[in-house]
């Protein structure tokens, strides 16, 4: 199927929005509610377009494509109407962006800035004084800062299945409150679709920017499903995690250990120094008495009762690489076969 | 995961996860995902809500997945075999199985079919406490599927019977036909991060990397020139197996890393037993656990936020795990470890990082042999890969079954061995919960989640409680034919009478002190999920 957007003739697929045929182009369209793995729901109308014939702009994110139809994405009117939408959002959005955990990363910071908005220009709304905010202990929500783009509501609806979030009252006094609490398995989903600063973490003391953070894309390091996670380190110390997209076989969602787990890896109870027993206490020693001894000590056991007096367990929590060397370990320098490790647990 | 090897020649999950997509029907047995593979069990979830997926839920409680489940069998614990059973004598007998498949693609049929005859669903109703009808349902539904899938886990493994109840599942698997196609496969979820890897790197007793077995002299010479030394011949023992021979004194010496037996498996008293009768016991890890109390030498090891390699996660792909802090003073990475231990040993290994011996590892290990570090960071490859041009295999058993035909073997219900009696008349399954992980040295010191779920229970239901004059809350001693332990009381109906649930994370509460050490005769895997107990009231 073919159609237009900005004056380009281009190849649309059947049954695709307008969203996704102009993304594959290359063509930038904004966007604030849409998410790739949400279904759309048109609701914060950045990514409206305009379709020639068409009286009205629609929402790219849930306008299927047609043969022949010509659209416009960035018109002096769209560009307009974004503006506007951005300063009906700015009306109860504080400009508290240098305490924001969200700054530097936040998809309104970016575009009211990519939209040259420099003050808000329509008079200051009082909605109803909300009392009760919720927070669960690894999440703060800061009702003010909400654009109610439901990406919270609809990921913890859509792909984790709990159901605990939605939208109460209308108008200005419209925010998110968890309906079902007690549904809540605090795997942060909703924390990490959150657009702009309304959900943050509480887990970490320390916070960093995203420009003074290192992120390394690894895996989880619990179960098996093999989740594809970014450990947010700053100063040698992980101070979150994310997935931004990163390909994995989660598709970007993790559960509360893969996401708030991480707190053992700095833990002071971490080993830290070898230890060898002395009687009943065990005492610090170098690596290089603590193996010797070890050497020592298999290499008397093998002589006095052979090699299958000697059994190994490696580790489903080890790596593959530490798991190849320690039954390499077992068969070619102990002599034994005896190597095994809990997977029947 | 003995059973899936013996019946189509691997014992790997067949399908990719994403992959579940693609099946009309999917029976998920012995496993509860939203729980232990929790991204899997959203999946799941919303492929039932979203996508019409049809789910058949076997299990002894009403599991998380229940709700979303278009059938629900709630079976007694330990019956596994008759219902599976059951379903192929329904698909026999209203002539729902794939003929076509069957000649093309099988072997041994007709054994399997005389077996499954008497299992008739009045009689499986005797047993499994399933209704008939109910049977008969989920039979056709998975029958009549153009795609369907099964799904099973440590619910269906950890048994006397466990190899049975797989091979009971692969039967049924075959005579349907749904093996070896997208949305059709066995899926057996594995636990732990690398437990596919560990297996595959052949951390094994009967096994090189790559499941090449030791007893075989080609295979034997192929690793004694890699190595450079005479390799034994003799399959080793198992872990469960070790624990015998150290308390019989066959064995004197263990080396164990990242592992910690003593709050993990069955029957903690006899593990403990076995560790204090070794003469020597070294123990690497990153905290000091109950395990490494017992050691002489406590080696310091890297957590996997501190070091560079690869996992293998349940669907067989392999994934680049990368170093992102520097370890805690004098920790080091497991492979340097055993690095500079081999050295102390008079043995020279000298790899410069993990990638070397990933070099290594794809020489030896075929399903390797096309994976490379490079490859890796446009993301994860799923094994078999044999060369650097073949995209990985996402679906195994793809127009011919591994082993060249799938056998089926038939199998008989076997009870489980622990004997219920008035003495001891509850039936103990032992799991994990969503909050925390295996023996919870890593989970433990989280604050949040030690704070959502801080201390033990046992869920009972109110059938029982009852009778007992236990109320939500309450202490009850838990008592089982080899140990006791006391637990807070959770009463709900998602446990069917006579039947209370445990988790085994807690080491102050260490359920396992109560499990049965008896095995599956070729697994090798304990009877966990089943321990004749009494309960109490603690005053």
């Amino acid at each position: 199927m073919k159609l237009h957007i900005d004056g380009r003739e281009i190849e649309a697929k059947e049954n695709e929005t307008i969203l996704s045929c102009a993304k594959r182009q290359g063509i930038r369209i904004p966007t604030l509610c849409y998410m790739e793995k949400l279904l759309p729901i048109g609701s914060c109308r950045l990514c409206v377009v305009e379709i020639e014939g068409y009286e009205k702009p629609v929402p790219a994110c849930e306008t299927y494509v047609s043969e022949g139809i010509k659209i416009w994405t960035n018109t002096e009117k769209l560009k307009e109407t974004r503006r506007e939408i951005l300063q009906f959002l700015l009306l109860n959005h504080p400009l508290d962006c240098p305490i924001c955990d969200k700054g530097g990363e936040c998809v309104l910071q970016d575009l009211v800035y990519e939209y040259g908005i420099e003050k808000v220009t329509l008079p200051k709304f009082r909605p109803k004084k909300i009392e009760v905010t919720w927070s669960t202990p690894a999440i703060k929500y800061h009702p003010s800062r909400c654009v109610l783009c439901q990406r919270c509501v609809r990921v913890c609806r859509e792909l984790v299945g709990r159901d605990v979030l939605d939208i109460v009252e209308h108008g200005y006094n419209a925010r998110i409150e968890p309906v079902r609490p007690e549904n809540c398995i605090s795997c942060g989903e909703c924390l990490s679709v959150c657009p702009v600063g309304a959900l943050t973490e509480k887990i970490s003391p320390i916070k960093g920017r995203l420009w003074q953070i290192k992120r390394v894309s690894t895996v989880c390091g619990y179960c098996g499903v093999g989740c594809t996670l970014q450990l947010n380190v700053l100063n040698n110390t992980i101070i979150k995690v994310t997935t931004n997209g990163i390909p994995g076989p989660n598709n970007g969602t993790l559960c509360i250990k893969g996401r708030f787990g991480y707190e053992f890896v700095g833990s002071k109870d971490r080993l830290r120094k070898p230890l060898i027993r002395v009687q009943e206490d065990f005492v610090e020693t170098s690596w290089e008495e603590a193996l010797s001894y070890i050497a020592k000590r298999f290499s008397e056991i093998k002589e006095k009762h052979g090699s299958d007096s000697i059994g190994g367990l490696c580790s489903a929590r080890c790596t593959n690489e530490d798991n190849y060397l320690f039954q390499k370990f077992m068969r070619a320098v102990i002599g034994t076969n005896n190597v095994d490790h809990c997977a029947r647990l | 995961m003995a059973g899936l090897a013996t019946t189509l020649g691997s014992g790997a999950m067949t399908n990719n996860i994403e992959d579940f997509k693609n099946a009309e029907v999917i029976i998920v047995l012995g496993s509860n995902p939203t729980e232990n593979h929790p991204v899997i069990g959203m999946w799941l979830k919303y492929l039932a809500r979203y996508k019409g997926t049809k789910l058949i839920v076997v299990d002894p409680r009403a599991i998380d997945l229940v709700e979303e489940a278009t059938i629900f069998l709630k079976i007694r614990p330990g019956t596994d075999v008759a219902l599976i059973n059951g379903f192929c004598h329904v698909i026999l007998k209203e002539a729902l199985y794939n003929k076509d498949f069957i000649e093309a693609h099988t072997e041994n049929f007709e054994k399997v079919a005389q077996t499954v005859e008497k299992y008739n669903p009045i009689y499986v109703e005797e047993i499994t406490g399933v209704p008939a009808k109910e049977i008969e349902n989920a039979a056709r539904m998975y029958a009549k599927a153009e795609r369907a899938s099964i799904i099973y886990c440590m619910g269906l493994t950890q048994h006397s019977h466990g190899t049975d109840n797989v091979k009971a599942l692969s039967n049924l698997a075959l005579l349907c036909g749904h093996v070896g196609k997208p949305g059709s496969g066995i899926n057996p979820l594995r636990g732990q991060n690398n437990v596919q890897g560990a297996c595959d790197m052949g951390g094994l007793p009967n096994v090189f990397p790559g499941y090449q077995r030791v007893e075989v002299p080609e295979i034997r010479e192929k690793f004694e020139k890699e190595w450079g030394k005479r390799l034994s011949d003799r399959p080793g023992m198992t872990l469960t197996e070790m624990v015998e021979a150290a308390i019989n004194g066959k064995l004197k010496a263990m080396y164990i890393m990242g592992e910690n037996p003593l709050v993990t498996d069955p029957d903690l008293n006899h593990v403990k037993r076995a560790l204090e009768s070794l003469e020597f016991i070294v123990v690497q890890d990153i905290f000091f656990t109950e395990t490494a109390k017992l050691a002489h030498v406590v080696l310091p090891a890297c957590s996997f936020a501190e070091k560079d390699g690869t996992f293998t996660n349940t669907e067989r792909k392999v994934q680049r795990v990368r170093k992102a802090v520097l370890p805690p003073k004098e920790a080091k990475p497991d492979w340097e470890i055993i690095m500079m231990l081999a050295k102390n040993c008079g043995y020279y290994m000298d790899y410069k990082s993990p990638k070397e011996v990933f070099e290594e590892i794809r020489k030896v290990t075929p399903q390797y042999a096309g994976i490379t570090y490079e490859r890796l960071e446009a993301g994860g490859i799923q094994w078999p890969c044999p060369s650097e041009d073949h995209p990985g295999t996402p679906i195994l058993h793809v127009g011919r079954i591994a082993r060249g035909k799938g056998l089926f073997v038939p199998v008989e219900y076997r009870p489980p061995v622990d004997e219920l009696n008035p003495d001891f008349p509850y039936v103990l399954i032992t799991g994990r919960h969503y909050y925390h992980y295996h023996s919870a040295t890593m989970t433990g010191r989280s604050e949040l989640i030690s704070r959502l779920a801080p201390e033990p229970f046992l869920e009972l239901n109110p059938a029982d409680a009852e009778p007992l004059g236990i109320k939500d809350g309450e202490n009850v001693k838990v008592e089982s034919r080899r140990g006791s332990v006391v637990l807070k009381v959770k009463i709900t109906d998602r446990v069917q009478k006579g039947t209370v649930f445990a988790t085994f994370h807690y080491p102050d509460s260490p359920i396992n002190l109560l499990t049965n050490t008896v095995l599956d005769p070729e697994s090798r895997i304990a009877e966990l999920k089943f321990a004749a107990v009494r309960l109490s009231k603690v005053v």
